[in-house]
């Protein structure tokens, strides 16, 4: 290894710091308390996904560059969240400054495994600072790590930490703002066989491939332990000259019987368990089950795991219909009594019905569903935050190889409760990319928060009298949801046969502790939702809800016409007349047309839009709740327009059509090609047609 | 030296040490940098409730793994004790 010290960051840049560590061991957590932004936290592998920066500031005031990372087991990586964290820290990735220096975490209770990654990270040659996080936990295990004996071990600054309760901070802080980090003594034996290839592919990829030598050297350690070599050189592909050493080197081992990737692996692990036997004193472990080996006796069992993933969905639905009631007529209420003090208040004429039809009424009718959703980001916020989601994951593989997937294409799933944005994201965590593709194809059926609001709408409209059990209501609902979930793993198991065969995959995945829910973290969660929720109403919702009016509202029909005509023969009206023929079989008229077409920016403006909508032609009155508007509309012949068989049907559509433009925005970029998003619209939005067509024909041949 | 089983035909809550592993594959490859290396201890835990995949404890934390991978490795098991 080259000079004992760093260079001193130059002063006129800030330094930049990577925080790298296994997946779960707390770097986000600690990002936090450092930067004080609000990266998400969740107790299961695979919360970060992608490359974050922020600022932090040392004890002096100095401002440093702080980029939070996804976790990753291995240099060597396997999936494309892994690959996030290599290319970072090997200065692939042009939008990322290569960073100075590297803070590895280690979770403190777990340190062999974690260690693993930190040998190959010491072997790039840049000044480290380890970080030993959950000492809190390692403590009431009755672990002990000897952090001193460890910095003399390693020659690096070792710094015992508890993230999520700021302890160990200050120290950090003093470590990364010390201008002379001192390099490692890393030294391992690189076994004998293998030594002259490392030195050989180094040599070769810093002449041929211009690779600093330093990195040179991990990056042939890497070349030698994965499996498909050339992929793991990154973006630009290895030279000739560099493969042919490498592929001469593995024709040599593989006649002799030398298991060359094995024997690497081995000897990091020899050599980390020898300064494990120093640092750590397991003498006062206690001994039996743990917490969690008690929870998860229930959770997995194989009787009450299915009771309580029953439970816990009810619970999540029935809160969903029982508590939201009274902050929802609360909200319902104020909107109506402010779009009537607007009504009183200014002139009849085109700038008062946009404020009242175009903006109250549209922004409204989606507002009033923010209690809801919160409850349901409230759920799936403990879910993540105890540890459960991996859970999830374990019980739930069996059924998903049936399908052709494994268990953790469920957790994106599950995240896809919430929203298929964070969904398809979490599908980075996906090894075989045909499994990945799959995953992102159907996420989006899983009913989002965006569909809440309209099912909500139309359960109301299906049961307009108070009379009715909340447990009908759920029923429905919980039917929406099955029947979405039903539909994913169905279209899995159609991709996973025909566009994207591919082999069985794994299911390696690490179970974390329980951990009691962080309330803070979760309710942080919530606001940040609610915001971005009441953000979108505030703008995309908005902007149509009064695009909307005015497509209403012009062009002007002749004086005397009524509300009704007015929109007819208004541009909003032509392309909902114009969709009709398509919809009419579905049970739709022109004024559904309007909302389905709407709704395609995303799916809750079709609430906004039937509130623009109906509104309008409310007339002069009392803003009445949208319910009642929608439960008045008719066809031209004095049909009812909105029979409980259309309510069903208009929910089934929303279970299946692909409408929302962020989802397909993110597809296209995590695919990097418009042909998924596009085949993603074709087949979810013909699905919903067919099948509504079939709901809506039988439906009526049976006398609904 | 005992003899060898499969890791998927331990008994749940019994213990063993790695023997025998497949040198190729991605899955093997994985595991081994997880930790689960020819001589490590091992404690299966339990099998999902539909019976797969498993659940192991290694190095203090607990993995899972599928029937299938399991199969190839092999373990010695440990007699327990008291
Ligand atoms: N008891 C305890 N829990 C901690 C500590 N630090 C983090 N946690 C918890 O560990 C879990 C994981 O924290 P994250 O910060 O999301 O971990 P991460 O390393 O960013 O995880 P990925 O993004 O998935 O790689 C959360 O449940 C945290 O609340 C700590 O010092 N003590
Ligand atoms: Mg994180």
């Amino acid at each position: 290894m080259p000079a004992d010290t760093a260079k001193p960051a130059a002063p006129s840049r800030t330094p930049v710091y990577a925080l790298v560590g296994n997946p779960n061991c707390g770097k986000s957590t600690l990002f936090n308390a450092l930067t004080g932004l609000k990266q998400k936290i969740g107790n299961y592998p695979g919360v970060t996904v992608e490359k974050k920066i922020g600022t932090a500031y040392s004890q002096h005031g100095h401002p440093l560059t702080i980029i939070d990372l996804p976790g990753a087991y291995s240099l060597a990586a396997r999936s494309p969240d892994e690959a996030v964290l290599r290319d970072v820290l090997l200065g692939r990735r042009a939008d990322t400054p290569i960073p100075d220096r590297i803070v590895c975490i280690a979770d403190a209770t777990n340190l062999e495994r974690n260690l693993y990654l930190v040998h190959q990270i010491l072997d790039l040659g840049r000044p480290v600072i380890l970080v030993l996080n959950m000492m809190d936990v390692a403590e009431r295990a009755g672990l002990v790590v000897r952090a001193a004996r460890m910095e003399k071990e390693l020659g690096i600054p070792v710094i015992a930490c508890e993230a999520i309760n700021g302890k160990g901070l200050v120290e950090l802080k003093l470590a990364m703002s010390r201008h002379d980090l001192p390099l490692s003594r890393h030294s391992w034996a690189i076994p004998a066989p293998i030594a002259p290839a490392v030195s050989e592919i180094a040599a070769s990829l810093s002449e041929n491939d211009r690779r600093p030598p330093l990195i040179a050297r991990a990056e042939a350690l890497l070349l030698l332990t994965d499996q498909d070599s050339v992929r793991v050189a990154g973006s630009r592909p290895l030279s000739e000259r560099t493969v042919e050493i490498l592929r001469s080197w593995e024709k040599r081992w593989a006649a002799q019987g030398t298991d060359w990737a094995g024997a690497l692996v081995n000897s990091r692990y020899d050599a980390i368990t020898e300064l494990c036997t120093h640092v750590i004193e397991r003498g006062g472990m206690k001994t039996g089950a743990s917490v969690s080996d008690r929870i998860d006796a229930v959770v997995t069992h194989p009787v009450w795991g299915w009771v309580v993933l029953g439970a816990i969905m009810s619970a999540l639905f029935l809160s969903i219909f029982t508590l939201a009631q009274f902050p929802m007529d609360w909200i319902s209420e104020h909107m109506a009594s402010l779009a009537d003090a607007v009504k009183h208040a200014m002139p009849a004429g085109d700038l008062r019905d946009l404020i009242t039809d175009g903006a109250i009424g549209g922004v409204g009718g989606v507002v009033i569903f923010l209690p809801q959703i919160l409850i349901l980001f409230f759920f799936i916020g403990l879910l993540e935050s105890t540890g459960y989601m991996a859970r999830a994951a374990f019980i739930m593989d069996r059924l998903m190889s049936r399908v052709g997937l494994n268990g953790k294409s469920f957790i994106p799933m599950l995240s896809s409760y919430a929203c298929a944005i964070p969904g398809i994201m979490a599908t980075r965590t996906i090894e075989d990319t045909k499994d990945r593709l799959v995953t992102i194809l159907v996420a989006p059926l899983m009913s989002c928060s965006a569909r809440l609001p309209v099912y909500l709408l139309m359960i109301a409209a299906l049961f307009p009298v108070a009379t009715v059990p909340v447990a009908a209501k759920v029923g429905i609902m919980i039917s929406m949801y099955a029947l979405g979930t039903l539909g994913a793993f169905g279209f899995a198991w159609l991709f996973k046969r025909t566009l994207l065969k591919g082999e069985p995959p794994l299911m390696i995945m690490e179970l974390p502790p329980y951990r009691l829910p962080k309330i803070r973290d979760v309710a942080l969660h919530m606001v940040e939702r609610a915001w971005l929720f009441l953000k979108r109403a505030g703008t995309i919702i908005l902007g149509i809800s009064i695009l909307l009016w005015a497509l209403t509202a012009y062009p002007k029909a002749p004086v005397g016409a009524t509300d009704a005509q007015q929109i007819a023969q208004s541009y909003a009206g032509m392309a909902g007349h114009a969709l009709e023929p398509v919809i009419k079989p579905l049970g739709f008229d022109w004024q559904i047309g309007i909302g389905l077409i709407t709704s395609f920016a995303a799916r809750e403006v079709f609430v906004s839009s039937m509130g623009v909508i109906f509104n309008a032609q409310s007339g002069e009155g009392n803003t009445a709740p949208l319910r009642d508007a929608l439960l008045a509309a008719k066809w031209p012949d004095g049909r009812l327009l909105f029979t409980p068989l259309v309510c069903i049907t208009l929910m089934v559509f929303y279970v299946f059509a692909m409408q929302c433009m962020s989802t397909i925005a993110v597809v296209r970029r995590e695919t990097n090609s418009w042909r998924w998003p596009l085949f993603q619209i074709a087949y979810m939005t013909g699905t919903a047609w067919f099948v509504c067509l079939l709901i809506h024909q039988i439906g009526r041949a049976l006398g609904y | 030296m005992a003899e060898t089983i499969k890791l998927s035909s331990l008994a749940i809550g019994a213990s063993a040490v790695v023997r025998e592993y497949p040198k190729q594959g991605n899955a093997f490859l994985r595991l081994r940098e997880m930790g689960v290396l020819p001589g490590t201890t091992v404690t299966l835990i339990r099998t999902a409730p539909l019976g797969d995949p498993l659940e192991i404890k290694v190095r203090g934390y607990n993995l899972t793994l599928r029937k299938t991978e399991a199969e190839h490795v092999l373990v010695e098991a440990l007699k327990p004790s008291t």
